[in-house]
């Protein structure tokens, strides 16, 4: 049945450019009609087109790869040294497929269901759909090119349950199931380096995107040893160049990971969609003291047998064993008690957040609460724990120098992932023909919220199974049709662009390094716009961000000059983007009155705190436009439809 | 070579398409890559390895008197006879010998030349080595040690030009006990010898146990042997030699 | 709440000894700088980060170091730190190493890896794409995307695939390079070689794919001769057993594919 608004008027008028382009026909059927309908580029026709692919993370790696497979002349960039390196390696805690090796009842359709329903019906059907249609070839994918999933004593591939899940869908590599699917796409890039299929430049930016007569035509890149800017023209540009958490300064993504490649597109024109929607992912170590450059992540699968608890005296100094069970607060049990500890990640996350403002927090600095195993310890036995766990015990003694065997973890939430990102429809192009976006560079298949180890699924099906056939589409009626080169005006004045730009960091000549504004600018972020937020908090963010926007651009300081390699250079244009982001972000935030998935705002709650989601107003995607000034952007709207799964309150209790 | 790149950086791309490299005969082909060379490195060492303990265990008849000892030598030329001719088993042996030495000291030459070039420009830091040890780290210094001794040892014992020097005798050939007795009373020589087995025996107790590696022959069952096995035949070969000069020089031979 | 003993102690009056260079072919030398105080809980990179918000307020140019998740897992960060490749402490990554492991008044020396096949880029940044060079050469399993057959089709034997993994789990950091006496890359190679070389997908190209991978290895790098300082300096504690299997593999490789060739 529709679950459209249709006996209402929803309050939104759908912006006649926002066409997703989902094919005709049953929810099931939409993806094969898609591949039987499209155009083809016949086999020795295709080495007449020049693909770029910025990103060589499992988004990118994948897609190119798979396009030079096919015969595409592939251009791929990254700023990275090696494309092993993209931050899809460090993903710990599985991949998502509906295999039902288990039995359990999964399917695709499940997973579909699941996905959405995770998503807070935020997300667009079809897409979903075909996101678990081809989870499926995923893994065999994946498993042909050796990677060395977890396996029984049978032989056959293991599973486990994860984050907010009733079926074992999810297959993982030890604690490093990110790595070894990177490391095998990153292998079949590769090889098609090897064969001359795609050439690698490796450590240069996209500094920016090229619109000839409303096509994209190319990218302007960075050498960030040389500090040369070039320009590369194509037939198509894909962009995989990862999520934007790094805008909280704070949070699990890499050091490097930026929303640089995305904000120069969408300052291009390509939409950028619900930057609000951030994912808070609860089991992150907390941080330590003030040199904190980073938050590290605890996979989640710890939830399978930690149990989250904060003492009941607010203060309580005392080392946890000391602390009786009358006197602790198992929250999340006693909150949620169908899911316990595996409570989604924003619920389980809110609670904690609640204890830690409420005065319960745990740790010298009190920013955390506790992730006990001991009753999992007296339960399987310290070996079993060990067996399960141990690698994560290890990395967490390291990092914190305590042992978990011993006293309970001390966790805290951290911004994890974004769902938001450049708008694409079912082809995964951008408001920009001839500009794709792919992984969680793109708005993406998750809503207002990722179910845990969809991430890793849903780049390796834009990548490997979608963009090869999607993109030939696009390119079909382009065959021998002269395409600008980079000698066309718009590429130099790019390149200027650009060279104005970081020149210009460096003449600033001020007091305050990139980091430093960095800092100042995460912190207003996560307090505002991060897992809680309330319309005077934006309010304040939007007053407060301009004003240190302007201080950046009068008072930074990078030393050191642009033609050898620059560290602090590189983040300064990093920073100069994340501050643009960061107040699109609050605007998203405030103009979006309802709470779904990892957008909370505190005035949309019901009596017991949960989330309230306003279907009739908001049950659409927000895409904005660049007006050449993020307080200013224009905000279009998408409208959802669900036919075959029903609005529903998630109700987690 | 330094270490440095062309900052004009090229994209990457057809690395691994080359033009067919005519294949060489296979040892050469083999011989041609590192790996290659250690497999070389590692059989003519089990080939000198061979050679020197039994080379020691002969050289204990000389606690049995000068007969015994002199009968050996002889026994040695005799070796095969009559399948072959006099002497013939023996040079065949030698000449297995000096092709072993030959190679392996190419292959560590080559390999020691490859390693400089890995690392140009060396560490400007002291290094904290952390597992190389002593012997591993000084394999190509005891390697030289031990074959500028053979060769006044050959000097001293087999062609006897050395043998006599500074002593009021003279070089016997065919009297092994009386050739080594009084070389080994001088007292230089002695100590000379002394240290010359102590660096084989450092070489050894590397080489012994690094060879399984080589080979390949890395097993969990027999590779905590490996470590006992390098020790064991490097004691064997230092002490029973070393006690040789010792004997001579304490006049239990002699 | 719980804290050990030593908790949230501060570091004073460190001594570091960094590495400077401007460029590839710029000639290098020693800066000595001082960190007058720091947490023990700063990760290793964490006190860099504080030295370089220093230089950048004295106006002087930041360290240039190579470091990216800090979670050693990318393997991006690679230092040279008092004489050991990842600093002292064994089975860690740079950026995993933290600032308890040092003592007040410590003189810390920080130098870049050094091997000719990684050339220094700038400071203590290196660039290691001979790497990528050996995995370009075979480092993979030939698969078409969407050919693949069930995933479940070939059971795969518990331990075997454990083995397959414990080697999948190089980081390609180069530290055995960087830590190796001669300079050579038979632990990376040898754990890229065993990943995929122990699974059933991987035995179709299992000795074409030793031979190029060996072969393109010796282009870049010295030989082994088992000094075993590049298991003791990897983050992630490879066996240099994979060595040993290397080694058998590359002589069958020279058999099994003079055979192949003759028949072709
Ligand atoms: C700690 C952590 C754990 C996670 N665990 C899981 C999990 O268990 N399961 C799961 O499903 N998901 C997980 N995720 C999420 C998932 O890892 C990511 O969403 C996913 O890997 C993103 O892949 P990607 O290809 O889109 O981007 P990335 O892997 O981030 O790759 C981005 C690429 O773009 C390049 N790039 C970026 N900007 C530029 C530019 N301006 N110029 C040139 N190149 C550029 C980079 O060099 C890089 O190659 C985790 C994320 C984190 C941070
Ligand atoms: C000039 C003479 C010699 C030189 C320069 C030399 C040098 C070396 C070197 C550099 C190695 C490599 C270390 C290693 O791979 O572990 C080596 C290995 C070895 N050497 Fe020698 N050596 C010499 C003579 C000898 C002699 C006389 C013997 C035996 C009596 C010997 C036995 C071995 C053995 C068994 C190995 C181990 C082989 C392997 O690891 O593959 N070497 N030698
Ligand atoms: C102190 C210990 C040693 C003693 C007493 C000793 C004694 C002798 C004697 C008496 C000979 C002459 C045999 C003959 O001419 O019939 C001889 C030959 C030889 N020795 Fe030694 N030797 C010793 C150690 C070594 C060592 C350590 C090596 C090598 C690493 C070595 C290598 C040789 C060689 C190559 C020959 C020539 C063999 C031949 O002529 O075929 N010796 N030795
Ligand atoms: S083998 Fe170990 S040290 Fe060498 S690159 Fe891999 S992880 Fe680093
Ligand atoms: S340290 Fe070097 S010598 Fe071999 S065992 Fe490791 S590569
Ligand atoms: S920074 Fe990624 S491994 Fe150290």
């Amino acid at each position: 049945m529709t679950a459209t608004l249709s006996d209402h008027a929803p309050m939104f008028t759908a912006d006649p450019r926002l066409v997703s382009k989902i094919p005709d026909g049953a929810m099931a059927d939409k993806w094969s009609n898609y591949k039987d309908d499209m155009k083809l580029v016949n086999p020795n026709n295709k080495r007449k087109f020049k693909v770029i692919v910025v990103g060589t993370g499992l988004a990118g790696a994948s897609a190119a790869a798979t396009l030079a497979e096919l015969g595409y002349q592939v251009d791929a960039f990254t700023f990275h040294d090696s494309p092993r390196r993209a931050h899809s390696i460090a993903a710990q805690g599985g991949i998502n497929a509906a295999k039902n090796y288990r039995g359990d009842g999964d399917s695709v359709h499940r997973l579909f269901y699941d996905t959405v329903k995770g998503g807070d019906f935020r997300s667009r059907e079809g897409n979903v759909h075909r996101l678990a249609e081809v989870s499926v070839d995923i893994i065999d994918q994946m498993v042909a090119q050796g990677v060395p999933f977890a396996r029984e004593y049978g032989g056959l591939l293991d599973n486990r349950s994860f984050g907010g899940s009733q079926v074992s869908r999810t297959f993982y590599a030890r604690g490093q199931t990110g790595q070894q699917l990177l490391l095998g796409a990153y292998q079949q890039l590769a090889r098609q380096i090897g064969l001359g299929g795609v050439t690698l430049y490796n450590r240069v930016e996209l500094v920016d995107t090229v619109v000839i007569d409303g096509r994209c035509s190319g990218i302007v890149v960075r050498d960030l040893i040389t500090g040369e800017l070039q320009s590369h023209a194509a037939h198509a540009v894909v962009l995989a160049t990862g999520g934007y958490g790094n805008v909280f300064f704070l949070s699990t993504n890499a050091m490097n990971c930026n929303v640089t490649a995305a904000w120069r597109a969408h300052r291009k024109g390509a939409f950028f969609a619900n930057p609000c929607y951030t994912q808070i992912h609860p089991t992150c170590i907390p941080q330590s003291d003030e040199t904190q450059s980073k938050l590290t992540l605890m996979s989640e699968s710890l939830r399978n047998d930690g149990r989250v608890w904060v003492p009941l005296a607010v203060g309580d100094e005392r080392p946890a064993a000391q602390i009786p069970e009358a006197e602790r607060d198992y929250i999340l049990e006693r909150l949620y008690p169908s899911f316990g500890n595996l409570a989604p990640r924003d619920i389980s996350s809110r609670a904690a957040k609640r204890a830690v403002d409420s005065g319960h927090g745990v740790g010298p600095l009190k920013n955390g609460v506790n992730l006990d195993f001991a009753a999992a310890i007296a339960r399987l036995g310290k070996d079993v724990v060990q067996e399960r766990y141990g690698n994560l015990f290890e990395m967490y003694e390291r990092i914190s120098g305590e042992n978990p065997y011993d006293t309970p973890m001390r966790i805290y939430p951290a911004s994890h992932y974004t769902m938001g990102g450049l708008w694409v429809d079912y082809e995964l192009q951008t408001t920009i023909p001839g500009l794709y976006c792919a992984g969680e560079a793109n708005f993406s298949d998750h809503g207002a919220n990722r179910l845990g180890a969809s991430a890793l699924m849903q780049g390796l099906a834009d990548g490997y199974f979608v963009l090869p056939y999607t993109i030939g589409n696009g390119l079909a009626p382009m065959l021998n049709k002269p395409i600008p080169g980079t000698d066309h005006p718009a590429f130099k004045e790019a390149e200027q662009a650009a060279r104005d730009r970081f020149s210009g960091y460096i003449n600033i000549k001020g007091t305050r390094s990139p980091d430093h504004f960095h800092r100042e600018l995460g912190k207003i972020i996560w307090d505002y716009c991060g897992m809680e937020r309330t319309e005077q908090g934006l309010e304040k963010a939007l007053s407060e961000l301009p004003a240190l926007y302007d201080e950046f651009k009068k008072d930074l300081r990078v030393t050191g000059d642009g033609e050898s390699t620059n560290q602090t250079l590189e983040k300064a244009g990093r920073v100069d983007d994340f501050f643009q982001l960061g107040m699109l972000m609050c605007r998203d935030a405030l103009e979006r009155r309802e709470s779904c998935g990892g957008h909370f705002r505190a005035e949309f709650q019901d009596d017991e705190g949960e989330a309230k989601r306003d279907d009739e107003n908001f049950a659409h995607v927000a895409a904005w436009e660049w007006t050449g000034d993020p307080m200013a952007a224009n905000r279009n709207v998408e409208p959802l439809e669900f036919d075959s799964v029903h609005l529903a309150t998630r109700s987690y209790k | 070579m330094a270490q440095t790149v062309n900052t004009r950086r090229a994209p990457v791309t057809g690395t691994a398409i080359h033009a067919k490299k005519k294949k060489k005969p296979f040892l050469l082909d083999l011989y041609s890559t590192a790996v290659g060379k250690k497999y070389v490195m590692a059989i003519t060492g089990i080939a000198m390895i061979g050679f020197v303990v039994v080379h020691m265990i002969g050289n204990l008849k000389m606690y049995l008197g000068a007969a015994q000892i002199n009968h050996y030598g002889e026994f040695l030329r005799e070796l095969l006879v009559p399948i072959v001719p006099r002497t013939v088993a023996l040079w065949l042996l030698r000449a297995g010998l000096l092709v072993s030495v030959l190679l392996h000291i190419h292959a560590a030459y080559s390999l020691t030349r490859l390693n400089h070039s890995a690392r140009a420009v060396k560490y400007q830091s002291p290094r904290d080595y952390q597992v190389a040890n002593f012997a591993s780290r000084t394999m190509r210094w005891t390697g030289i040690i031990v074959t500028l001794f053979v060769l006044w040892h050959l000097a001293d014992l087999t062609w006897g030009t050395v043998n006599a020097v500074g002593t009021n005798g003279v070089f016997h050939r065919g009297d092994v006990y009386g050739n080594v007795v009084r070389s080994f009373n001088r007292v230089p020589v002695a100590i000379l010898y002394i240290l010359a087995n102590i660096a084989l025996g450092i070489h050894l107790f590397h080489g012994t146990w690094s060879l399984f590696q080589s080979l390949g022959w890395n097993n969990p069952r027999f590779n905590k042997w490996r470590r006992g096995l390098a020790t064991g035949i490097a004691t064997i070969v230092v002490v029973g030699n070393v006690s040789f000069p010792v004997a001579v020089l304490a006049g239990i031979v002699g | 709440m719980t804290v050990n003993p030593d908790h949230s102690k501060h570091l004073t009056n460190l001594t570091l000894t960094i590495w400077r260079q401007a460029g590839p072919n710029a000639s290098g030398k020693f800066e000595t700088y001082t960190i007058p105080s720091i947490s023990d809980e700063a990760s290793f990179l964490e006190m860099l980060d504080v030295l370089n918000e220093q230089l950048i307020n004295d106006g002087k140019e930041a360290i240039v170091f190579d470091h990216d998740c800090r979670e050693g897992i990318c393997g991006t960060c690679s230092l040279m730190i008092d004489g050991q490749a990842h600093g002292p402490q064994r089975g860690t990554a740079t950026c995993q190493l933290h600032m308890r492991k040092f003592q007040s008044n410590a003189t810390i020396v920080i130098e870049p890896w050094r091997a000719t096949a990684f050339p220094i880029i700038k400071d203590l940044m290196v660039d290691r794409a001979a790497f990528d060079r050996i995995i370009e050469a075979g480092g993979y399993i030939t698969s078409q995307t969407g050919g693949a057959p069930d995933a479940n089709l070939i059971p795969i034997p518990k331990p075997v695939s454990d083995a397959a993994m414990d080697s999948a789990e190089c980081i390609g950091c180069g530290a055995c390079v960087a830590a190796c006496p001669n300079g050579a890359a038979n632990l990376f190679t040898g754990a890229k070689l065993s990943h995929l070389n122990l699974l059933p997908q991987g035995q179709a190209e299992r000795f074409s794919r030793t031979e190029a991978m060996v072969e393109t290895m010796d282009e870049h790098f010295g030989s082994c001769t088992n000094h075993g300082e590049c298991e003791a300096a990897c983050p992630k504690s490879i066996s240099i057993d994979v060595i040993a299997m290397m080694n058998t593999d590359y002589l069958k490789s020279k058999f099994k594919n003079r055979k192949a060739l003759s028949r072709s």
